[in-house]
């Protein structure tokens, strides 16, 4: 197959395969003269417009999980599908083109471009992935659901950190990814502003159907989705 | 969005960005000033030698047409050329180097008037005695001095005679009998200077000086002033030419610094556009976009200060350096800031281009 991508055309018109599906999925690092297995085979299926978190304690392997998800890291062994598309096969440009096209990150530390504007933020997030159309009533409905649309011309040093992480949030879903991955969402938040956005995560999830895989040790958080997966020593340890 | 990202990286960091400015026009300022000197002086010295009014100058024998000599010639050329066929008037003079470019001349005062059709005195007059000096206005603002005063030229002390308006041969003349007989010349000349009695009458004076002395060096005054060029000044060009490349490597190592920094202090925010899944070619298209800003930004600077140095240098130095503007040197020089600019991005465009995005993202 020459595109990978263009392949997930053809499953998704299949409907045969779940969103995301990963068989004996490993990772090996190799630091200095020692291989640290991050996942050692790892077996996980998400269905499309699953609210999926994923727990675990520090080590378990969840982020290296997310970062193989997310195209961000090739996997060592395994099979991995997103969206139909063979992880595996990727290069490093087409690992790139699957994250602007299919995937929407949301980190810790919100990780938003403190140069930029919350609106440019979300701006350059469109413009990466080739979208000009800047009219999308749909979006504009979101921003309103996610309470930032007054906030949107202030740079995120003027915002609170339940603010940013909902910028981070539209940033994310700008361009309809397939997948929004959440690392710790709520993990640098209080108590109040955690609360807004989880509910906002199901939200999203609800109305629009995306589909979500929220990495987070915390159970309350955890709770908000419709099915667990619990990580221990680099292999998925519970769950359906 | 992505001219807006660049612009306000570059607003994000005001100090860094305003400092690679400044080296960046600096960088141009010293290109465009060292040019703008080289042509000047040529200029002003064009000007000032034909200010003298002549129509042929005599060279000693074996002497180069650009450069300053003693006095090899001997007086005795003078009463023969006097005497030649549509000769109005010929005078010789005595060039003497008193350190760096700036020379003391020898005149004989009242040929001197005859050859240039007079003397404005801005101050002062004539010569009264033998230890005069006479110089011109810009000499006169350069040290200060005004009749009356003494000066130390070559290791002898003058009193200034008088401040003549500029644009006759020289900035400071002395009797040509006293400098012959100071730097032990006495008798001979540097150059003489022959004004035909009709312009016509030049070019079958010139062929009948060149048979007369055909080991000479003679040139008809508008000749010798059309070779006098940046060009034709041994080793002005190989000069520009070192300036110029110090200057790209100066250039290429300040924005190299300041991009490396550049990347290493935003390798996180490289890793948010690689999640957002920005290629390679984008983060580098940033940074070079950047750079290309930087370079229009600190080349225009740089044209800015060359008005500022000009300033400075007619005002501290107005009889030894004369600085013109060389506005067919800003696309030359805008050129090479760009082409350093965009070396020194290079190395860290690529270093950013190929960050990985798992590191920087977790970088602190």
């Amino acid at each position: 197959m020459s595109d990978p991508l263009a392949f997930s055309t053809t499953l998704q018109a299949n409907g045969a395969e779940p969103l995301i599906a990963a068989r004996a999925l490993k990772k090996t690092y190799v630091v200095g003269d020692v291989d640290v297995h991050a996942l050692r085979g790892v077996d996980l299926e998400v269905e499309r417009a699953e609210f999926v978190a994923i727990v675990g304690p520090s080590g378990s392997g969840k982020s290296t999980l997310f970062n193989i998800l997310g195209g961000l890291t090739p996997p060592t062994a395994g099979a991995i599908h997103i969206d139909g598309v063979d992880l595996t096969r990727l290069t490093d440009g087409e690992r790139t083109r699957l994250r602007r096209e299919k995937i929407g990150f949301v980190f810790q530390r919100y990780n938003l471009l403190p140069t930029l504007t919350a609106a440019d933020n979300i701006a350059l997030a469109r413009t990466i992935a080739g979208n000009v159309n800047h009219d999308d009533p749909e979006f504009n409905e979101i921003l309103d659901l996610l309470g930032i649309s007054h906030r949107l011309h202030h740079k995120p040093r003027a915002m609170s950190g339940g603010e940013q992480q909902r910028v981070a949030i539209a940033r994310a879903i700008v361009n309809h990814p397939a997948i929004l991955l959440a690392d710790e969402p709520t993990g640098n938040l209080d108590t109040e502003n955690s609360t807004i956005v989880l509910d906002l995560l199901r939200d999203l999830n609800g109305r629009l159907g995306q589909t979500i895989l929220m990495i987070t040790h915390n159970p309350e958080a955890a709770a908000y989705a419709h099915r667990i997966v619990h990580m221990r020593d680099g292999r998925v340890a519970g769950g359906p | 969005m992505l001219n807006k990202l660049v612009v306000e990286n570059l607003r994000h960091r005001p100090v860094r960005t305003a400092l690679t400015v400044l080296a960046i026009g600096l960088q141009v300022t010293m290109i465009l000033t060292l040019v703008g000197l080289s042509r000047g002086m040529v200029q002003a010295s064009v000007n000032r030698t034909r200010g003298i009014g002549a129509d042929i100058m005599v060279r000693p024998a074996g002497s180069a047409l650009i450069g300053l000599s003693s006095a090899p010639m001997s007086e005795k050329y003078l009463a023969v050329i006097e005497k030649l066929p549509h000769v109005a008037v010929a005078t010789g003079t005595v060039i003497h180097a008193v350190g760096g470019l700036d020379t003391i001349t020898g005149i004989d005062y009242e040929k001197f008037v005859e050859m240039s059709g007079g003397v404005r005195f801005l101050e002062g007059g004539p010569f009264r005695s033998e230890r005069e000096v006479i110089i011109d206005d810009y000499y006169s603002r350069q040290r200060n001095l005004h009749p009356g005063d003494t000066t130390s030229l070559s290791n002898v002390e003058w009193k200034v005679a008088g401040v003549m308006e500029s644009g006759k041969l020289a900035r400071v003349f002395v009797p040509i009998r006293v400098l012959q007989d100071l730097t032990a010349n006495t008798g001979k000349l540097s150059v003489i200077y022959v004004k035909a009695d009709d312009p016509k009458n030049v070019p079958g004076l010139l062929e009948a000086l060149k048979k007369k002395f055909p080991d000479n060096p003679i040139y008809s005054m508008e000749e010798f002033l059309s070779q006098l060029t940046v060009n034709n000044i041994p080793g002005l060009n190989a000069f520009i030419t070192v300036i110029v490349a110090l200057s790209v490597i100066f250039g290429f190592l300040v924005v190299f610094l300041a991009m490396y920094t550049a990347v290493l202090e935003r390798t996180r925010e490289i890793g948010i556009l690689k999640a957002l899944g920005a290629t390679p070619g984008y983060v580098l298209n940033i940074l070079v976009r950047e750079t290309v800003v930087l370079a229009l930004v600190g080349t225009f600077a740089g044209i800015l200060f060359t008005f500022g140095t000009r300033a400075v240098i007619m005002n501290r130095y107005p009889a030894s350096l004369t600085q013109v503007i060389v506005p067919d040197w800003w696309p030359i020089a805008l050129a090479i800031a760009l082409a350093a600019a965009v070396a020194g991005t290079a190395y860290p465009g690529i270093k950013a281009a190929r960050q990985d995005a798992i590191e920087a993202l977790a970088y602190e």
